[in-house]
């Protein structure tokens, strides 16, 4: 089929403004308006051009309001949908909770701030700056205690990183259960995290190299939350972290000083820290035993799976949308990411796998960051099945779900990384399946 | 000879010393030294092995009516309740098509349990028992899951030694621990004709789960219209009695009108409907903890809400809770 030039693609609005359109128009007398305009235009090879006026509306005739009359910046108030949502059902209470980052509506690789996902065990503690305090021991020659102002003190270093819950998409194991990528993926965010690298504060309080392989860190809030962290690791890159974006952690991310530890499931990057342990055993904490430990078909259970590997998802078109025009052009355009290393490329495909192309990769591709992918499409109107493939700089390539599951059954929770896909139905709508 | 050697080894340690100062980073000042004696009520991490356990012991029968107090609330009378988590049961499921991940079926050590219990139990009330209670509702909890007997009695000397049912149920045999670990799966980048067959859809939602669920998704990408008959919530409003439960962590242990950890808001409204001095009594309550006038669960203190936050809760409790 010759492909006259498409048009944009559009999507379905919510239902608020379903009543109306812009114009005054029955919503779906507008709708048939346009499609059947467009129809003739598009096989005419053109585009509609716009004839009327141009209005002039009042923000551009009138004075608007003072500068810094929002000292602190909030999005505009149109960006009303842009949020962290809780899954229905998922957890019993609201402070042992989740709350998933919108990476639908996302662009780039950087969360804002405001955005970024939320696992407390305990609610959000109300920890005051001043008084919080940081304790480092054990296996040392000089064991200390540090304020935010000494820690702020150290010389600072800045990384671009995932952090991924070792749970995400964790609930769809044995079959779909959440509808919009925001829940299948949305335990994921990506920031610029500034602090100070722990191997300088081991150095500080004489770390015993010779004997110390683990240490336990542990947080100020009522869950007390604690994980082993391998030495190896500690001494490697993971940051002591105060700064999120260019300003201080926000509260539901560990408001002043939590861990980052790069390319590993997230619970290790233990928040609102007030202590670091450094010993030769690991602790067998409850959050990598009873859970955060992945469960085997043979009822073992695979214990401190520390590395997220590589993965990848469309985030739009993706569950939930709708494409309302047959021939219209779609980006395609998602998320990728390694907790070994860099994306090496990314592949798409729109018939479930049968066939792929390389998607383009965006600069910056940073080790153990989300790096941005996309390509272009072009809906032709039938049913498609779409798919992201990532490969990472060690080779790895992301696997399929039933790959995972000949090996890990369905009852782990944890890590799972396969390859999502989203059906396109003829009718438009975009819903999430299992293939 | 001799002096030679002398004069060589002080010329080493010279250097050596010239190396440690010029090693010294400049921000080895930071901080303070922190004695153990300062550190105790912050150490208490229990490991596999005991280091950790503080002197003390406690018995099954003690720790059966701490636990009816204190834990059967949410965990349930056996600690069998799903609500939460289930402490009991499940016990040689793992490998089966129901696993069941609880306290007995799962932990590979007891100390795991304890520690957990003395760092984050209650749940809304954490590190509020004492040593020897901790021990007793671990030594409870093992009882309950036929892990230890009746008569137990656990102290820093017997709980490290309790077997737990799946000591040997977690391997570390996989590719995770490290960035060069090896994968478990090994994928290739196939890029034509990669499957001999139409793909099948192997699973989707049920007709009607995403709008029973979730509502209309529709709203929840971004639409630029939307503002026109939606406004954002102004930060300015003030939140209702619901709201401000919700967001003091009320609703964390009171449902509005049955009863969970806490009695039933719709309950207490109605109790001190009549009392003229309902809202003095309630404040205190919620200040100073309360305990034994619904049951034996305890409420513990509550600081964090303003009084102006507080007077406008227990009005909207005295009201009915929102009771039609």
């Amino acid at each position: 089929m010759k492909h006259e030039t498409p048009r944009r693609g559009r999507m379905q609005p919510p239902p608020s403004v379903a009543g109306t359109a812009a114009n005054g128009l029955p919503r779906r007398a507008f709708l048939r308006g346009v499609a059947g305009a467009a129809t003739t235009l598009v096989t005419a090879g053109s585009m509609a051009a716009a004839t009327s006026p141009l209005a002039v509306p009042a923000w551009s005739r009138q004075l608007g309001k003072p500068v810094a009359s929002d000292p602190y910046g909030m999005p505009s108030r149109f960006e009303a949908n842009v949020v962290r949502r809780q899954s229905p059902g998922l957890t019993r209470t609201n402070e042992s909770s989740i709350a998933f980052t919108p990476l639908q509506n996302l662009f780039g690789i950087i969360t804002p701030n405001g955005l970024h996902f939320e696992r407390d065990h305990a609610g959000l503690p109300a920890l005051d700056p001043a008084q919080h305090r940081l304790v480092i021991h054990g296996l040392v020659a000089r064991p200390k205690i540090y304020s935010m102002d000494d820690l702020l003190r150290f010389p600072a270093v800045s990384r671009i990183h995932f952090l991924e819950c070792g749970a995400n998409s964790g609930m769809e194991w044995a079959n779909v259960a959440v509808p919009t990528v925001q829940f299948t993926h949305g335990m994921l965010s990506c920031a610029e995290y500034t602090g100070v690298w722990l191997s300088t504060l081991l150095e500080d309080v004489g770390v015993d190299l010779k004997r110390a392989k683990y240490l336990l860190a542990e947080g100020a809030d009522g869950a007390g939350l604690t994980r082993t962290i391998p030495l190896a690791m500690a001494l490697d890159d993971v940051l002591l972290v105060y700064g999120q974006n260019g300003e201080m952690l926000r509260p539901e991310n560990g408001y002043p000083l939590r861990l980052i530890v790069p390319g590993v499931q997230g619970v290790s990057s233990v928040k609102w820290l007030r202590r670091l342990e450094v010993g030769d055993q690991p602790w067998h904490t409850r959050e990598e035993t009873l859970h955060y430990s992945d469960l085997m078909p043979d009822g073992t259970s695979r214990q401190f799976t520390w590395i997220q590997e590589a993965k990848s998802v469309i985030t739009s078109p993706s569950g939930g949308m709708t494409l309302l025009d047959k021939n219209g052009y779609y980006e395609i355009t998602g998320l990728a990411w390694s907790g070994r290393g860099r994306i090496k490329r990314v592949d798409i495909s729109t018939d479930g796998g049968r066939n792929w192309r390389p998607a383009q990769v965006q600069a910056p591709v940073i080790s153990k960051a989300l790096t941005r992918f996309r390509s272009d499409w072009v809906w032709d109107g039938a049913p498609a099945l779409l798919q992201s493939r990532c490969s990472d700089d060690t080779g790895y390539v992301q696997p399929a779900l039933k790959q995972l599951r000949a090996v890990r059954g369905t009852h782990s929770i944890y890590h799972l990384n396969a390859i999502q896909t989203w059906q396109v139905l003829a009718s438009g709508e975009v819903r999430n399946v299992q293939v | 000879m001799c002096r030679f050697k002398l004069g060589v080894a002080a010329g080493a340690l010279w250097v050596a010393m010239l190396n440690v100062l010029a090693a010294t980073p400049p921000w080895h000042s930071l901080g303070h030294a922190v004695t153990s004696a300062a550190l105790a009520s912050w150490d208490i991490d229990v490991r596999p092995d005991g280091t950790g356990l503080p002197v003390g012991g406690g018995s099954v029968a003690e720790g059966q009516a701490i636990y009816d107090a204190q834990c059967a609330n949410c965990h349930g009378t056996f600690g069998e309740s799903t609500d939460y988590l289930a402490l009991t049961g499940g016990i040689g499921s793992l490998a089966s098509e129901v696993p069941q991940r609880t306290v007995g079926s799962k932990l590979d050590y007891a100390t795991t349990l304890w520690d957990y219990i003395n760092r984050a139990m209650p749940f809304n009330n954490s590190k509020s028992l004492s040593v020897n209670e901790v021990y007793a509702v671990t030594a409870y909890v093992l009882n309950l899951n036929d892990i230890v007997p009746a008569d137990a009695v656990l102290d820093q000397q017997s709980l490290p030694k309790v077997s737990m049912p799946n000591h040997a149920g977690f391997t570390r045999a996989h590719g995770f621990a490290t960035v060069a670990g090896v994968p478990d799966v090994k994928s290739t980048a196939c890029m034509q004709n990669c499957l001999a067959e139409r793909p099948t859809i192997t699973s989707e939602l049920p007709a009607d789960f995403t709008q029973q669920m979730y509502g209309d998704v529709r709203t929840h990408f971004r639409q630029f219209a939307t503002a026109k008959s939606s406004p954002a919530k102004s930060n300015s409003a003030s939140p209702g009695g619901q709201e401000l439960a919700e967001a003091q962590g009320c609703l964390a242990c009171h449902a509005l009108d049955k009863a969970r950890l806490g009695p039933a808001l719709v309950e207490i409204g109605l109790r001190y409907a009549a009392d003229p001095a309902a809202v003095q009594t309630l404040a205190g309550k919620v200040r100073q903890g309360s305990s034994g006038v619904w049951g034996s669960a305890v409420m513990p203190p509550q600081s964090q809400l303003s009084n102006a936050d507080l007077a406008r809760v227990l009005a909207w409790i005295l009201d009915g809770a929102g009771r039609p």
